[in-house]
């Protein structure tokens, strides 16, 4: 029995979901922000609670200029995206490249600061319960950091050989919402390491 | 259906008897305040619960019987309904009415039970659960034991509590006697408290409750509630120091000259280890390896010989002893009263 | 009676090798080919876990019994959960929402294709890696090693100290691997269901299949992360020298516990999710009515989602947190009752006026009712606290929570099989062997998890190779154990219908059920781009539209 069919869907405009990529984002996004929950309220549980070794106030250093050139790559990185949007590739290419110096200045300091922890100041992962938590969470982050560098560094590498264009903007946006989180993690760790946790 | 019947065999069932019916373990013979709370408690919750099942129950079976498809049916749809907000709000309502009793029902016996403090007279017992067996304390009594606790029963008019401090050595594991109280965990680096005021003498049982290894399953519990004499009786029993004797000097030479030492302790010897039970007053329990075999000569020897005859993965090593080593040795763990 | 759609007409069939049709199903990123791929995939894991299932009882059947060891009797009930919840119902129901959910939106396929097939990769890789550690767990105690810490493996038993060997690491990899499988999968149902709908179908009008399966997804994003996140620390644990469960040096027990149940709450969540989407699609078109109250079904589901996230500690009332926040989580466990409840009435009402037909998918979806209104209110009885301690880490658990996998959950998966049987295959299931597994299996279920309640009331905990006699236990575990046979026997029948069927099943047609949603209105099986045209929708029942068109659905809405 073929009674009317159902009615087709071309040339409908009015038919407007959001993109798909930028709503994975936000769920990944979302998922990535439990897991560091975890590692932040485990960091907050044993603040005090290490029964020998380094104690924070004895050790860290509170990393200003690092979190400084982190927290303007989001800056920069919003900027090449408007850049790209109105189609100036070139301010582009030159906001992205930054983007991606400034967060490698960001892990260079992580790196820095790690080994002055583990060979001057005798702070290990295997040392006292601050020393797991300490090297768990901001581990965890750098490790969100280098991700996402290698992302950048693809685009970079796109961008150089003149395959990334203005239709490409709504894609670059779902990247740089994922770079804005990794600062967004960076100020929470950056608060419950450095602030709360001295 | 299940809890229907135990709801109705339940409230039939005498406190504190000593051969309860169905199983010497059953959460509806409570024998001691904190079990006897819970019960109260039980006995609301599977009243309310019971007719919410009635309730539901007789409904749905209802809807099935009356809405079958007919043989002569017309072929045509019934009426498509598609929702009423009275109906919705109906059955929101008292469902919200009914979790309100629930909790607050509930909070009151979590606050007797978990805010109570003990006594002057209390009696104090620290448990430290070990992989696979009870390490008993007596602090202010100054008494070691092992697996089988002791405790002086209460009075209901002038309560003589025990409160139990529990510890862990290694892994978690769960204090249950069901017939005394609910279960309480035992974790390392967390003490927990929990109490009992039984009622009436004698022997109640329960066995570790919370997954701790290979053994888990043979961790069993015996709680000997005593008239205040026979308590204090077996308290000065467990103050004496370890019987010595000559006759059985050789198996007391093997027991000190070999392993033995580094996991067992006799009071008054050179034996002064803490990784296993206390072994001064052995023969005063009625079981050994924590109630996974009865305390008697032959099970001793077989204990000693192969460990994993009795309690396979236990931490106890088999000792490699001759047999007329094993026939000393015996011989004189048998004068340990 | 339905529409006829348009099918492109078949080119010229080679006769393809077996290689190439290998590789189609191994290279495969269609949403229905990943769907049964899951599926089938589940299938064999739920046969290896239902054997383990049976070697426990057998050991169990009656006290002092020396079937297996102990190590080994260790090791089954730790794999038969972790392979029951993780590669069993986790798959086979990301494989009726991969199946499912495109066709019944009107999209061709998932969001993102790729990410579904790595999705799904990653889970069978994940059960793989479990079940490798029978043959390569060497640790101390030479070959083969299974973990025995069970399924939620509690710290410190799952340390260095107390787990030589690598057989807990076997458990932390492959839960970790599944994980970002689930995670992958749940990201992609998120997208598919905001972004792929076909015009006219706003949220208020997809089917609650759809909703039911984004809720879930949204707990999976939310849950399975913590407990990636406490893996993560368990390896750092056990091979860092880290100390985060470690209690010699400060380090917390609990605080494992924590962000288990953090995760463990949720994720029993996100198995029953889908478990009601099956049953909403089912007693509907069976009772011949639309669904009772969507919005309030919508409603009390994002309720549900929502309180999920904050009864976690109810499994950690014995663990001595004190009286207030002990009391916190029976006001939360007691609260999530409530929209649970109003499901099932929800439920009932459909039925209630409607014409009901018996056929093996209704037979299956009326006794998940019955059974998990039982499962709720034994819930319910845990609920309240004090009673907890008693029926906490007790056979009583045990026996609630098959209630509400088997009892609820698998009950509505099979009759998922059986309803959607004829659109994933064109053909249609024998009937007679239907009915003839519903029974056998139910008597089977009650006989085992009915009667399993008891001993736990009696004192008998859980996670126990033996036990003692004169407990009172015995006679019950002996009937719980014959159970396990009936279920056996049902199970094979359910197969051997599967396999039957498929070959020589009569043809199916697109829409044997008279039913309304899309899938529904094209063909069994759906061709690849599954609709010729995307369709577009009024209302949340667009085949009743059709076959209706003088009392449509949209006039109601």
């Amino acid at each position: 029995m073929s009674a009317t069919s159902i009615p087709l869907a071309e040339g409908r405009t009015d038919w407007d979901l959001p993109y798909r990529g930028r709503v994975a984002m936000l769920s990944l996004i979302t998922a990535e922000a439990a897991i560091f929950s975890i590692f932040v309220v485990a960091y907050l549980f044993y603040i005090g609670k290490s029964l020998t070794g380094p104690m924070p106030k004895g050790v860290l250093s509170v990393p200003i200029f690092y979190t400084i050139c982190l927290l303007s790559s989001s800056l920069t990185i919003h900027l090449a995206a408007s850049a790209l949007r109105r189609g100036t590739i070139r301010n582009f290419r030159i906001l992205w490249f930054i983007t991606i110096v400034l967060g490698a200045v960001f892990l260079y300091g992580t790196a820095t600061e790690w080994h002055r922890l583990i060979y001057r100041a005798g702070l290990t992962i295997s040392t006292n319960l601050f020393g797991t938590t300490y090297y768990s969470l901001v581990g965890l982050h750098g490790f969100h950091v280098i991700v996402g560098l290698l992302c950048l560094s693809l685009v970079m590498a796109f961008t150089l050989l003149g395959s990334v264009r203005a239709e490409h903007a709504e894609r670059i946006d779902v990247l740089s919402l994922y770079w804005h989180f990794v600062d967004a993690v960076w100020i929470v760790v950056f608060t419950v390491v450095y602030v709360i946790g001295m | 259906m299940s809890q229907l019947a135990f709801w109705i065999c339940g409230s039939g069932i005498a406190f504190a008897e000593p051969n309860p019916p169905f199983s010497p373990t059953n959460i509806f013979a409570p024998a001691s305040t904190p079990a006897k709370s819970i019960f109260g408690l039980t006995l609301f919750v599977l009243a309310v619960t019971a007719a919410i099942f009635i309730v539901v129950f007789a409904l749905l079976l209802y809807a099935v019987a009356r809405f079958r498809k007919k043989a002569d049916d017309d072929g045509r749809e019934p009426p498509q309904v598609y929702g009423s907000n009275q109906v919705e709000l109906a059955w929101t309502i008292i469902p919200i009415l009914i979790v309100v009793a629930l909790v607050m029902a509930t909070a009151r016996v979590v606050a007797v039970v978990q805010n109570a403090s003990p006594p002057g007279n209390a009696i104090l017992v620290t448990a430290i659960g070990h992989q696979f067996w009870w390490e008993y304390r007596y602090p202010g009594l100054g008494v070691v034991t092992a697996n089988e606790l002791h405790v002086p029963v209460s009075d209901p008019v002038h309560p003589t509590p025990t409160f139990i401090r529990l510890l862990s050595a290694d892994t978690d594991h769960s204090f249950w006697v069901p017939r005394l109280a609910g279960k309480t965990d035992l974790i390392p680096n967390h003490p927990n408290t929990m109490w009992i005021d039984p009622m009436a003498t004698g022997v109640y049982l329960g066995q570790c409750a919370q997954y701790c290894g290979t053994q888990h399953a043979k961790m069993l519990l015996r709680v000997y509630v005593q008239s205040k004499d026979e308590f204090d009786r077996w308290i000065e029993q467990q103050h004496q120091p370890a019987s010595i004797s000559e006759a059985v000097s050789q198996g007391q030479q093997i027991f000190e000259t070999t392993a033995c030492i580094n996991c067992h302790r006799v009071s008054g010897t050179v034996a002064d280890g803490r990784f296993g039970p206390d072994l001064t007053h052995l023969m005063s329990r009625d079981t050994i390896a924590a109630g996974a075999a009865p305390n008697t000569p032959e099970n001793l020897r077989l204990w000693i010989r192969n460990p994993n005859a009795i309690k396979p993965g236990s931490l106890m090593p088999a000792m490699q002893l001759s047999e007329q080593q094993m026939d000393a040795l015996t011989a004189y763990l048998e004068t340990l009263h | 009676m339905s529409t006829e759609s348009i099918a492109w007409p078949s080119t010229t069939e080679e006769s393809r090798s077996f290689v190439e049709h290998l590789h189609e199903w191994v290279a495969t990123v269609d949403h229905k080919r990943l769907g049964l791929l899951y599926i089938a995939f589940a299938l064999v894991f739920l046969i290896i876990a239902g054997l383990e299932a049976m070697v426990i009882r057998i050991q169990l059947i009656r006290p002092h019994n020396d079937f297996v060891s102990p190590q080994v009797f260790n090791r089954l009930f730790t794999m038969h959960g972790t392979t029951m919840i993780f590669f069993v119902v986790m798959p086979v129901l990301f494989g009726f929402a991969n199946y499912l959910i495109p066709l019944m939106i009107g999209a061709r396929d998932m969001a993102f294709p790729r990410l579904n097939a790595f999705s799904f990769w990653m889970t069978a890789f994940g059960g793989l890696l479990l079940y490798f550690s029978v043959l390569g767990g060497n640790g101390l105690y030479g070959a083969g090693n299974a973990p025995d810490v069970g399924w939620f493996a509690y710290a410190p038993l799952t340390s260095q100290t107390f787990s030589l060997g690598h057989s807990t690491d076997f458990w932390t990899l492959a839960l970790l691997v599944s994980g970002f499988g689930s995670i992958g999968t749940a990201i992609n149902i998120i997208a598919t269901v905001l972004c792929m709908r076909c015009p006219g179908m706003t949220l208020a009008k997809m089917p609650l299949f759809a909703w039911l399966n984004l809720i879930m997804a949204g707990l999976v994003v939310l849950a399975v992360s913590p407990l990636t996140a406490a893996q993560i620390m368990l390896v750092i644990d056990r091979y860092l020298g880290g100390h985060f469960f470690d209690t010699q040096a400060g380090g917390s027990a609990v605080i494992w516990m924590h962000f288990f149940w953090v995760f463990g709450h949720p994720e029993v969540y996100i198995l029953v999710l889908p478990a009601f989407a099956f049953a909403s699609e089912i007693i509907p078109v069976f009772s011949r009515k639309p669904i009772f109250g969507y919005s309030v079904m919508v409603g009390a589901t994002i309720a549900i989602g929502f309180i999920s996230m904050s009864v976690w500690a109810h499994h950690m009332f014995t663990v001595g947190m004190n009286a207030a926040a002990n009391t916190f989580f029976v006001i939360s466990t007691m609260a999530i009752a409530v929209p649970t409840g109003i499901k099932i009435f929800n439920w009932l009402a459909t039925i209630w006026g409607g014409k009901i037909e018996f056929k093996t998918p209704m037979l299956f979806c009326i006794a998940f009712l019955f059974q998990f209104l039982i499962a709720g209110l034994t819930g319910i009885m845990q609920g309240a606290a004090p009673f907890d301690w008693h029926l906490g880490n007790s056979y009583f658990v045990v026996a609630h929570f098959h209630y509400v996998i088997v009892g609820g959950i698998l009950f509505c998966v099979f009759g998922a099989f059986y309803y959607w049987f004829p659109k994933m295959t064109g053909k249609m299931y024998s009937e007679l062997l239907g009915k003839l597994h519903f029974w056998i299996f139910i008597i089977g279920f009650h006989l085992t998890f009915d009667f399993m309640h008891i001993p736990g009331l009696l004192g008998m905990p859980r996670r126990i190779y033996t036990y003692e006699p004169g407990r009172g236990w015995d006679i019950w575990n002996f009937i719980v154990t014959i159970g396990v046979f009936f279920q056996a026997a049902g199970i094979l029948v359910f197969l051997g219908n599967l396999i039957w069927s498929y070959f020589r099943g009569k043809p199916a047609g697109n829409d044997p059920w008279d039913a309304w949603t899309l899938e529904w209105s094209t063909n069994s099986p759906p061709p690849d781009y599954n609709f010729a045209a995307i369709p577009v929708v009024k209302s949340r029942r667009p085949l009743w539209d059709l076959k209706h068109p003088d009392d449509p659905d949209w006039k109601y809405e």
